[in-house]
């Protein structure tokens, strides 16, 4: 053991895309993480329908396998929320399905942690796009940190970067593209003068898009993501419902032709700035930083010191969103 | 006609009114003022921008009338739309009455369509238009973007607008 090195026990609660790239990077990261003095102990993982525990550290390697082969991750009994009870642990990382409507088994699983006082770091947006204030609130009240980046943007560090690294600036507006799977759709609408349907079909082919994709093409998902940046850096107390919603289904082959004759691409613009919070298709010059194309997420921040400041990066993918919620664990507990 | 005049007012009070009031008492219609009270010429007097229509034979009049009050006159000819902005819509256009829906906007006074492009790949299927939209300055093409999308809205139409920042 290194002096000075700090143990941090965590759980892992869902374990799908997300939870295996986080439990993959671990593994990867481990002498990195070791290097920056953070022993990163799991002694936790909890799918929708089993467990594994190990007070004195879960072997991932094993868990991940167990996983892929058996479709479980342990044979224990424990549910999410009760590993979160009742198993001693300082950091919950929350990677279950995001649900919209209700907040799904996450916002019990956020809440439960915060009253037991332990950290969160999550992917999940659904729990925030509904309560942000009262979960921030708990957070705090407790003493617990509470990190989100990977629930806006992917691997896009829009979260952090505004509220640290521009740290001093006012933040006037972000706009950007916050939904990877519109992107992909409208972008190869464009490149084959193809229909929606066809083009949607082709995402679901190449599982960029979901059997079933409302949650994406309309909107909903990017909206959950403006509710996040609005509470979370404008300090609006907002919910989904309070996004001016429009998307991606009604957009025609003929209308991005269009736009492209005229110099302009046609993309799904999330904005949000004191006042204002809306989805909908926009038309962005060629060559526009925000005119990204594929899968890419993209924002812009408008500041009032630095001007505009522009990032884009992959808004999905395992090993990606992982990324985030890594960067997002090791700000917490580096010293 | 539409005349844009660009004058020159003395940086004391009531000035603004002196250029304000030639132009109604000649029962002209003002369409916009850009009153940039924080800008001074080199002259030390405050530039401002007016657009209004005005029957033809009544523009000498209201530029004595201006000059004998002390407004200086700059620049006078008829107006030249300064902002161009594109706008697709998407739906049941023609069945919407595209015409109407034009209408509307030139009508504004400080804004008109110059341009349609109109893609419809079958009867039944919605179509795809392109317009192109003048107006006199930023403020306007913002309003005319507003009502065009009221407008579309009331006819079940989706309007796509472009990004509002010019980055760059
Ligand atoms: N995938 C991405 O690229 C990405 C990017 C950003 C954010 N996110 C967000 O991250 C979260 C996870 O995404 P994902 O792609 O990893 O989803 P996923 O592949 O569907 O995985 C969800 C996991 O949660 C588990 N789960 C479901 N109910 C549970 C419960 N009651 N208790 C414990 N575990 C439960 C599932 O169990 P089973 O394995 O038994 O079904 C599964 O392991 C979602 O909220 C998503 O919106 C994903």
């Amino acid at each position: 053991m290194v002096i000075g090195m700090k143990t941090i026990r965590a759980s892992i609660i869902g374990f799908g895309a997300v939870g295996q790239g986080v439990a993959e990077v671990l593994l990867r990261k481990n002498e990195y993480l070791k290097n920056i003095g953070l022993d990163i102990t799991v002694v936790a993982v909890a799918d929708s329908r089993s467990a594994a525990i190990d007070p004195d550290g879960v072997d991932l390697a094993k868990v991940l396998s167990h996983k892929r082969t058996e479709g479980t991750v342990g044979s224990e009994k424990l549910t999410g929320l009760e590993i979160i009870k009742n198993i001693d642990h300082e950091l919950v990382i929350e990677t279950t399905p995001t649900d919209i409507n209700a907040g799904g088994v996450g916002l019990p699983n956020m809440l439960a942690a915060f009253e037991h006082g332990r950290d969160v770091v999550t992917s999940n947006k659904g729990p925030l796009a509904l309560k942000y204030r009262e979960l921030a609130e708990i957070a705090k009240e407790n003493g617990s940190n509470f990190k989100f980046e990977a629930t806006v943007g992917g691997a896009m560090p829009i979260i952090n970067l505004t509220r640290d690294i521009l740290a001093g600036n006012e933040i006037l507006s972000i706009e950007g593209i916050f939904n990877g799977t519109c992107n992909y759709i409208l972008t190869r609408m464009m490149e084959e003068h193809a229909s929606y349907e066809q083009m949607l079909a082709e995402s679901q082919e190449l599982g960029i898009a979901e059997t079933d994709p409302t949650y994406d093409v309309e909107g909903i998902d990017a909206a959950s993501k403006l509710v996040i940046l609005a509470n979370s850096i404008f300090d609006i107390d907002a919910t989904y419902k309070d996004v001016d919603v429009t998307g991606i289904t009604k957009i025609t082959p003929e209308s991005l032709m269009l736009a492209q004759d005229d110099g302009y691409v046609i993309k799904l613009i999330g904005e949000v700035k004191k006042d204002l919070i809306r989805v909908g298709p926009r038309l962005v010059p060629v060559g526009h930083p925000l005119a990204v194309g594929g899968t890419l997420n993209v924002a812009s921040v408008q500041t009032d010191l630095a001007g505009t400041v522009t990032i884009t990066g992959r808004g999905a993918g395992s090993i990606e969103t992982a990324s985030a919620i890594i960067s997002d664990v090791i700000s917490i507990y580096r010293t | 006609m539409r005349i844009s005049m660009d004058v020159e007012l003395k940086d004391i009070p009531g000035q603004l009114i002196l250029a304000l009031n030639p132009i109604s008492e000649l029962k002209g219609n003002l369409i916009s003022v850009v009153h940039h009270h924080e800008k001074r010429t080199p002259r030390g007097t405050i530039p401002v921008q007016l657009v209004f229509e005005i029957d033809h034979e009544k523009l000498n009049t209201i530029i004595s009338r201006f000059e004998d009050s002390g407004v200086e006159v700059i620049r006078s000819g008829e107006e030249r739309f300064l902002e161009h902005g594109a706008i697709i819509m998407i739906g049941h256009i023609i069945h919407t009455d595209i015409q109407d829906t034009m209408d509307k906007i030139d009508s504004t006074g400080f804004a008109e369509v110059v341009d349609l492009s109109l893609s419809m790949p079958r009867i039944d299927k919605p179509s795809s238009a392109l317009l192109k939209i003048d107006a006199v300055g930023k403020k306007e093409m913002n309003d005319a973007m507003s009502l065009l999308k009221t407008v579309a809205k009331e006819k079940d139409l989706l309007v796509i607008e472009p990004i509002e920042t010019e980055l760059m």
